[in-house]
C-alpha cells in the first residue's frame, strides 16, 4: 500500500501530464484547421490538373506517350514512397500507414519482385527500418518544414523521376493517409508511375463532359505531356503530404483527447484511494488515543 | 457573341483568381498571346512571365507566374501555374534566388540538351526581372 505522500506525488504528476496533453490537444486543433485549409486550397489545382491531363492523354496515343505514363513494360522493381508524420503521439496514425506499406512490400517480395523504399517522414523510417533496412534507399526529412509547400513535394518528385529515368524501378507506389474526417484517416496506396490506368478512366469522364473538344497544342501535345506528367507526379505527392499533415493533426487531436480523459479518470481513482487512506489513518489515530485514555 | 469568359488562375497552394474577364494576356512558351472569349480550344505551356487579367467590369490585375499550363476553351480559360503571385507581392529576394539557381543549373548542366533548357529558363527569368522591377 503506497503511503499518503506517494499518492499525493502521484496525483500531482498525473495532473501535470493532463495539462500537457490538454495543451497538445488544443495545439493540434489549431494546426488541424490550418492544415485542412491548406488541403482544401490545393484541391482545385489537382482537380484541374486531372482534367487537363485527361484531355491531353486522349490526344497523345500509343507510342508517343512518354515512358512515365506507359511504364517501362516490366514490373520487376517497385519503388515505395511511404509518407508518414515526423512526430509521434498521434495514435495509430503512423503505424497504420507503415502496416499497409509492409503488407504491400511482403506481398511483392513473395512474388519475387525487387522492392526499394523511400521514406518521407521520420516515423515511417523508424518503423520500416526494423524489417526492411536493406531496401530503404533514401529518406526525406521534413522536420524543419512548418507548412508544406509545393517546392517540398517537387523536390521529392524530382528524386523519384530521376530514379525512374536512371532505370532504377518500373512501378512507383505512394503510401499516405487519406484525410476523411477528424476521426477517420484511411491509409491509402496509390500508383503514380505509370499513370496510364488512372488517366484512362479520367479521360473518358472528361471526354463525356466536354463533348470531345479538339484542341490546338502549343508547342505540340507530346512536348506538353512530357512537361505535364512530372508536374502531375509532384502534384500527387503534394496532395498526399497535405492530406497527411491534416490527418496527423486529426489523429493527434483524438489521441490527446483520449489521453486527457484517461488522466482525468486516473486522478479520480487516485483521489478516492488517497481520501480513503487519509480517513483510515485518522480513524486509526483516534482509536489509539481513545484506547490510550481508557487504559488510564 | 459574349464578350466575357471565366478565367481561373490556380497554383498548387491555392486558387488565386476565379472571375469573369474580358481578356487575358498569357505568356506562352511560343510567345505571348491575348485570350478573349470564343477562343479556339488550345493548350499551351507557359514560360515565366506576367499574366495580365482584364476584368469584365474594367480594371486590370497583373500576376507573375513561373511556368505552367493554360487550358483555353471558348467559355473558359484555366491557368495552372507552378507558382503565382501578384506583381505587387513579388518577393525580390525570391526572384533573385530563382535566378541564382537557374545560373547554377546552367553551369551544372551535363549535356547540351539540358544546358539549352537551363539557359532558356535563365533568359526568361532575367527578362521577367527586367519587366517587373524598375531599374
Amino acid at each position: 500500500m503506497p503511503s499518503l505522500k506517494d499518492l499525493r506525488n502521484r496525483i500531482a504528476s498525473v495532473k501535470a501530464t493532463q495539462k500537457i496533453t490538454k495543451a497538445m490537444q488544443m495545439v493540434a486543433a489549431a494546426k488541424l484547421r490550418r492544415a485542412q485549409e491548406a488541403a482544401e486550397a490545393a484541391r482545385p489545382y489537382s482537380e484541374r490538373m486531372a482534367t487537363v491531363l485527361a484531355n491531353i492523354a486522349g490526344a497523345v496515343q500509343g507510342s508517343d506517350a512518354p515512358a512515365l505514363m506507359t511504364g517501362t513494360g516490366k514490373d520487376d522493381t517497385y519503388l515505395m514512397v511511404v509518407c508518414t508524420a515526423e512526430r509521434g503521439l498521434c495514435g495509430g496514425f503512423n503505424a497504420q500507414i507503415a502496416r499497409l506499406a509492409r503488407e504491400h512490400i511482403r506481398k511483392l517480395v513473395a512474388e519475387g519482385k525487387t522492392v526499394k523504399i523511400i521514406c518521407v517522414g521520420k516515423k515511417g523510417y523508424d518503423i520500416l527500418r526494423r524489417d526492411f533496412q536493406s531496401m530503404i534507399i533514401d529518406r526525406v526529412d521534413l522536420r524543419e518544414v512548418k507548412q508544406i509547400r509545393f517546392t517540398d513535394a517537387d523536390a521529392i518528385a524530382r528524386k523519384v523521376i530521376g530514379l525512374f529515368e536512371a532505370g532504377e524501378f518500373d512501378v512507383c507506389r505512394l503510401f499516405y493517409s487519406n484525410f476523411k474526417s477528424v476521426i477517420s484517416q484511411v491509409p491509402t496506396a496509390q500508383q503514380i508511375i505509370p499513370a496510364a490506368a488512372e488517366a484512362g478512366e479520367a479521360e473518358e469522364a472528361a471526354a463525356a463532359a466536354q463533348g470531345g473538344a479538339i484542341y490546338d497544342y502549343e508547342p505540340d501535345a507530346g512536348a506538353i505531356l512530357e512537361d505535364l506528367i512530372p508536374r502531375n507526379i509532384a502534384v500527387q505527392i503534394f496532395r498526399a503530404l497535405l492530406e497527411n499533415a491534416a490527418g496527423e493533426m486529426g489523429a493527434k487531436m483524438t489521441a490527446m483527447d483520449n489521453a486527457t480523459r484517461n488522466a482525468g479518470e486516473m486522478i479520480d481513482k487516485l483521489s478516492i484511494t488517497y481520501n480513503r487512506q487519509r480517513q483510515a489513518q485518522i480513524t486509526k489515530e483516534l482509536i489509539e488515543i481513545i484506547s490510550g485514555a481508557e487504559a488510564l | 457573341m459574349p464578350d466575357s469568359f471565366k478565367f481561373e488562375l490556380v497554383s498548387p497552394e491555392r486558387l488565386l483568381v476565379s472571375e469573369d474577364v474580358s481578356s487575358v494576356v498569357v505568356p506562352g512558351t511560343e510567345g505571348d498571346m491575348t485570350v478573349m472569349a470564343q477562343h479556339a480550344p488550345t493548350m499551351t505551356s507557359i514560360k515565366p512571365g506576367v499574366v495580365t487579367v482584364n476584368a469584365a467590369g474594367g480594371g486590370a490585375e497583373r500576376y507573375v507566374v513561373f511556368g505552367g499550363f493554360a487550358d483555353i476553351q471558348p467559355e473558359s480559360c484555366t491557368l495552372l501555374a507552378e507558382s503565382a503571385m501578384r506583381v505587387d507581392d513579388i518577393d525580390r529576394d525570391d526572384l533573385t534566388r530563382r535566378i541564382q539557381e537557374a545560373r547554377e543549373d546552367v553551369s551544372d548542366a551535363g549535356d547540351d540538351d539540358s544546358r539549352t533548357k537551363a539557359e532558356d529558363y535563365l533568359a526568361q527569368l532575367t527578362t521577367l526581372e527586367k519587366a517587373i522591377l524598375p531599374a
